[in-house]
């Protein structure tokens, strides 16, 4: 059943429910319904099976909007403001797509860019409602659902496509997992553009849960996070590790207790032990679930639940039903329906890593070639290690420090910039020499790189200190910035 | 003061810290530098931040993290 008829169905079963809310707006579920044929039949008559992108801010017209571009049979693709001008208009200046569907500041926010082939921009506020919408004849489930762009080590970002039956199948087995029902309420936290989001919003589609889209500021403010997780009595939360890290690390927990909680899943980084007890005191009740998993995997494939004593680490445990992980020279790669089908438009770097199962060559077996170390512990769960290259995780973004230097090496004056990542503080400092000011080059790197991928500390050096063979030498750098 | 604003500066050196009184409003802090910010500020001068003062009103601008700082000094000692 695609997507679109399990939110018909919901919407038969539970139409006055709130599907979306972000505490201000609500959709309900036939709202939801209504909303997306709207999108669909403006959608249809302007695009076919295509990618589609959606620019608007976090807020429940935006989910409408996915559901309205699958309906139409094209792929939707999020985007938001917050990535930044610069990483917006690469990103549409690499897909050229014909249509983009916008809320108004995000239509503004496109308008001011110089693209070579500006896409038409249909405002969200302006699609009319429509009376009658016929869904087009479904295409097979290997067709694209979305493309979600993530950090590329050469400089531009990457379109990771994933078919409607990857997405089905993710969504079936994780729900399953966290136990999601009807009674479910989610509380969002990660952007729309990224694969964590489709664990709040698919779900709540098939199951008729709800879900509040937390707004993104009241992160900087602990104790109003717990005041809404409270207030909407949510009870199912997937966060990234250092969202709630942010709540624990400033004793809220002992202030305020989100007692309406009671599955707690994580991911996107290592939980540091001391932070997570914090958690686990304060909610003894409440099932604490590991996720992991990469982008290219449709969300996660792996996940561990806690239980009895944690001393050195959290397990990423065993992976989902339908999914099967190979170790192969401590390397984790993953097999089954829901490997994405590669990078949009660039076949040479998904050949890189969707490859042939290395056990065999009896059949075409694609597998993803994730660049994570791991191993088994004794119990036979598998223990994350490190990673095989430099993609580090920043604030709980998956990001590859090369993206960061090709960026900067755009930047007129610099003669060499390296980046060093600090596991232990979590920071990313950039090391440079050149003829550009410190204060100058960070306002330029604001400019070009959303939050997430700008350093937090940027220092000049005279000359970069080289290793025996010549390349820059990072662990001395890194070194450098630990003295800091 | 003088030391608050380079500790601000540490954490993003972009900005008019005598004039801007929106870091929270407008997101010009995000949680990662509040985290950044909240470390050093309770490093440099020995106080505890709990909870409860992570609110806007005390982090939007170098003024009021001053007279928050200042506050948590006194009540702290």
């Amino acid at each position: 059943m695609s997507i679109y008829e399990q939110l018909k169905q919901t919407a038969d079963k539970f139409p006055d429910k709130t599907a979306f809310s972000d505490g201000t707006d609500s959709l309900s579920f036939a709202e939801l319904l209504a909303a997306s044929q709207n999108v669909a039949a403006a959608v249809a008559v302007r695009a076919k099976q295509e990618p589609v992108v959606v620019c608007m801010d976090k807020h429940p017209n935006a989910v409408a909007a996915y559901i309205g571009v699958l309906a139409a049979g094209a792929i939707y693709v999020p985007l938001d403001r917050e990535l930044g001008q610069a990483r917006v208009a690469a990103i549409l200046g690499k897909l050229a797509p014909r249509l983009v569907v916008a809320d108004e500041t995000s239509a503004a926010f496109i308008a001011e860019m110089e693209l070579e082939n500006p896409p038409e921009t249909l405002l969200y506020s302006e699609i009319p409602a429509s009376s009658y919408f016929a869904p087009p004849p479904e295409l097979p489930d290997n067709q694209p659902a979305y493309i979600m762009y993530t950090s590329g080590s050469t400089g531009t970002p990457k379109g990771v496509a994933v078919s409607h039956r990857a997405l089905i199948d993710y969504i079936y087995s994780l729900s399953e997992v966290l136990g999601v029902t009807e009674e479910t309420v989610f509380g969002n936290q990660t952007p729309l553009y990224m694969d964590a989001s489709l664990k709040d919003i698919y779900p709540t589609i098939f199951f008729g849960a709800t879900t509040y889209l937390i707004p993104h500021g009241l992160f900087t403010t602990p104790l109003r996070v717990v005041e809404y997780l409270n207030r909407y009595s949510i009870n199912t939360i997937f966060w990234v590790v250092s969202a709630l890290t942010l709540v624990s690390g400033f004793g809220t927990l002992k202030k305020l207790i989100p007692e309406s909680l009671t599955t707690i899943a994580f991911g996107g980084e290592v939980f540091p032990v001391a932070q997570f007890h914090l958690w686990r005191e304060a909610l003894p009740n409440a099932r604490f679930l590991n996720l992991y998993g990469p982008t290219e995997i449709t969300g996660v494939c792996a996940w561990y639940e806690v239980e009895g004593e944690i001393t050195d680490g959290i397990p990423i445990g065993k992976p989902f039903a339908n999914t099967e992980i190979l170790l192969h020279n401590g390397e984790i790669l993953v097999r089954g329906p829901r490997v994405a089908l590669g990078y949009w438009g660039e076949p040479d770097k998904t050949a890189e890593v969707f490859v042939q199962n290395p056990n065999h060559n009896l059949y075409r077996d694609i597998v993803y070639r994730t660049g994570d170390l791991a191993r088994y512990n004794e119990n036979g769960d598998l223990v994350f290690v490190s990673r095989a290259d430099h993609q580090i995780k920043h604030l709980g973004y998956r990001v590859e420090l090369g993206e960061i230097e090709a960026t900067a090496g755009k930047i007129e004056g610099l003669a060499s910039v390296c980046c060093v990542f600090d596991k232990e503080t979590g920071r990313i400092t950039m090391f440079y020499a050149g003829d550009i000011e410190t204060k100058e080059l960070s306002a330029a790197l604001r400019k070009l790189l959303p939050r997430y991928l700008q350093p937090d500390r940027v220092k000049k050096i005279d000359e970069m200190p080289k290793t025996g063979i010549g390349k820059i030498d990072r662990v001395s750098l890194l070194a450098l910035a630990k003295g800091n | 003061m003088e030391k608050l604003i380079e500790i601000l500066n540490n954490v993003r050196d972009d900005v008019d810290y005598e004039t801007c009184d929106t870091l929270i409003d407008d997101g010009i802090y995000v949680s990662f530098d509040i985290i950044s910010l909240v470390a050093a500020l309770c490093e440099e001068y020995d106080v505890e931040i709990g909870a409860e003062e992570l609110i806007p009103e005390n982090f939007n601008s170098a003024k009021a993290l001053y007279e928050m700082v200042q506050r948590l000094i006194e009540e702290q000692n």
